[in-house]
């Protein structure tokens, strides 16, 4: 159901909206990015339409609101454990069509590979999605070579222009909150973007031989190993498991997991002193066919949605597309 | 539904050291029954994390984890473990398939440790050799000191095929020396299309044990083998032991090495 509201309805909305769910949102940290001067755009908890920010891509996906960076699996003493409650209130998070994407994939890994993940399935029930639009494409985002573009699998719609909202409901979850306000009912397409200024072609024909491709050699040096590109990118969904002990009573502590990053020393040390891809340039391999063949494979789509924020991220100015794309061309 | 992070209490029965840094734990565990050779449990003691350990022997009440103190989680189960309880949850992994042997001349190439996770199989067979056509053990140590399952090597040595050697040992040493690879060329074969290996060890060792194998025209197919990766999760979630396509802790650890011959880490 599709509507054309007023900016004060629509406000008035939200605010009961408030009282149901914690609201996440890309927000803008004015002077808060990483370099002097500069700002960064990332999820927070938003109390108005007003402090979200619509239109440019944020540097850090709707994972961060989605998922916790750590996250608590128990807490022990010394002969007992105890699982942490759910959040309280349903979440309601605010995200693009590549985001939107992006949750399938974390679907496949958590809720299809091996036996349901507890932790996430229950924040996954507890989780609702309200699409943003793309009227003009993000700077090193390729979602439309991708695939992910446009979607279909919100909850909610919502548009603000000036004093006028569309919104579509795709759900009947949020009809209360439209009822009885001032509403024109009218079809809404949310606005999606059919070209992007970076133009991916997946090669088609990779395999094993890919592997060994000498392609991977020159990012060895180049890459520092930082492990930004994973943490920004809403498809990543490794972790590391961590026991911490609580300072006050040594016998107390939780047991946790915390996101881990396949480009970052010590994600494949094994007990004893083993590792695998010691090299930088492995570690590229890895997460390069990953992201674009691996996936596809087991699962049957690429993990990748072009979202394009690990290319603006890589502080070597390392980029993944030209990768995607050197391949395709060797393929040629 | 069921919450796979939460582990469970388990007794220590008994602990069976076999050198200084490597003991088996016999750890109470009521369903055994369902437990394969080659599958593994992630263990831990509260405060210190979980590793992965693999399943050195199946009772009927208890699964043997043999475990080497090696890193921070295992030093500390040396330390606490005393009269006490470990933390686990598992089985995971597909682990061994007994039939797949069953009727065959079954070679075993194990180096050090990565001799638990075969141990099911060997017990297995030389509990009933008659139910294979030969079995031959080929268990490689560092060095005499390293040497695991001493008392397992004397059973099995009056039922099946056994070579034990070790790396190097000093002056006066009356046992085998060499790697083990130095024993596949000459080992008696009399079907190569019938014959099975199972080889589990450090990935070099793997690596080399395999190109002997190969030239003794075994088929791929007809080669076993166990990898050991970073499990921290075992259920196909956190990445770690990802190769290709392929999740060491689900589609593994055990793989056929037809089907994972060009798995890449």
């Amino acid at each position: 159901m599709g509507y054309q509201l007023e900016k004060q309805t629509a406000d008035e909305i939200f605010n009961c909206l408030k009282q149901d769910y914690d609201i996440f949102a890309p927000k803008l940290f004015a002077g808060e990015g990483c370099f002097s001067d500069t700002d960064v755009i990332r999820y927070g908890k938003v109390e108005s339409l007003d402090e979200i920010c619509w239109s440019r891509r944020s540097d850090y996906s709707f994972k961060e609101a989605f998922l916790p960076v750590n996250e608590v699996l128990f807490y022990f003493t010394e002969d007992s454990t105890s699982v942490p409650a759910c959040r309280k209130k349903p979440a309601l998070i605010f995200l693009w069509s590549c985001d939107l994407h992006a949750l399938r994939r974390l679907d496949a890994i958590y809720l299809t590979n091996g036996p349901e993940d507890f932790y996430y399935k229950r924040l996954r029930e507890n989780a609702r999605f309200v699409l943003m639009g793309c009227e003009e494409t993000c700077d090193t985002g390729f979602c439309v070579s991708m695939g992910t573009n446009c979607t279909e699998d919100y909850d909610l719609y919502l548009k603000v222009e000036g004093d006028s909202v569309l919104a579509d409901l795709k759900t009947g979850e949020f009809q209360k909150y439209f009822d009885g306000k001032d509403c024109r009912e009218q079809e809404v397409i949310p606005d999606h973007v059919t070209e992007n200024r970076e133009k991916v072609t997946l090669p088609r024909n990779l395999s094993t031989e890919t592997f060994s491709d000498s392609v991977w050699e020159s990012y060895g040096s180049r890459c520092i190993g930082c492990g930004r590109c994973n943490f920004v990118c809403p498809t990543c969904t490794c972790f590391t498991m961590q026991d911490i002990i609580y300072r006050d009573n040594e016998n107390t502590g939780e047991r946790r997991r915390v996101w881990a990053s396949c480009q970052v020393d010590g994600y494949t040390d094994i007990a004893g002193g083993n590792s695998f891809r010691k090299n930088q340039g492995e570690r590229m391999r890895f997460k390069v066919m990953h992201k674009i063949y691996d996936f596809e494979k087991r699962f049957g789509f690429p993990m990748c949605v072009g979202c394009g924020r690990c290319d603006a991220v890589c502080p070597e100015y390392i980029s993944y597309v030209n990768i995607i794309n050197r391949l395709a061309k060797e393929e040629a | 539904m069921k919450n796979e992070y939460i582990p469970f209490s388990s007794q220590v029965k008994e602990i069976i050291p076999h050198t200084d840094i490597e003991y088996t734990f016999r750890m109470s565990f009521p369903e055994a029954g369902r437990v394969k050779p080659g599958q593994f449990f992630e263990v831990s003691i509260p405060k210190y994390g979980e590793a992965p350990i693999s399943v050195s022997g199946i009772g009927e009440d208890y699964v043997d984890l043999t475990i080497r103190r090696v890193g921070r989680v295992t030093n500390k189960i040396f330390q606490h473990y005393v009269g006490n309880t470990l933390l686990m949850r598992g089985p995971y992994g597909n682990g061994f398939d007994i039939e797949n042997f069953k009727g065959k001349e079954i070679v075993v190439v194990a180096g050090g440790t990565g001799l638990s996770p075969v141990k099911g199989i060997v017990d297995y067979f030389a509990g009933r050799p008659e139910e294979a056509v030969s079995v031959t053990l080929i268990a490689g140590f560092k060095s005499p000191q390293d040497i695991l399952f001493r008392k397992d090597f004397e059973q099995w040595e009056k039922r099946i095929h056994v070579i034990r050697t070790v790396d190097s040992a000093s002056e006066g040493y009356e046992g085998l020396t060499g790697m083990v690879t130095k024993y596949i060329p000459d080992l008696p074969i009399a079907d190569p299309d019938n014959t099975v290996f199972i080889t589990v060890g450090p990935p070099v060792m793997i690596k080399f044990t395999i190109m002997e194998i190969l030239k003794r025209g075994i088929k791929e197919g007809n080669i076993w083998i166990s990898h050991e990766r970073k499990m921290c999760c075992g259920l196909g979630k956190c990445g770690h032991c990802k190769m290709n396509d392929t999740y060491v802790c689900l589609d593994g650890p055990v793989f056929n090495y037809a089907e994972s011959r060009d798995l890449i880490d």
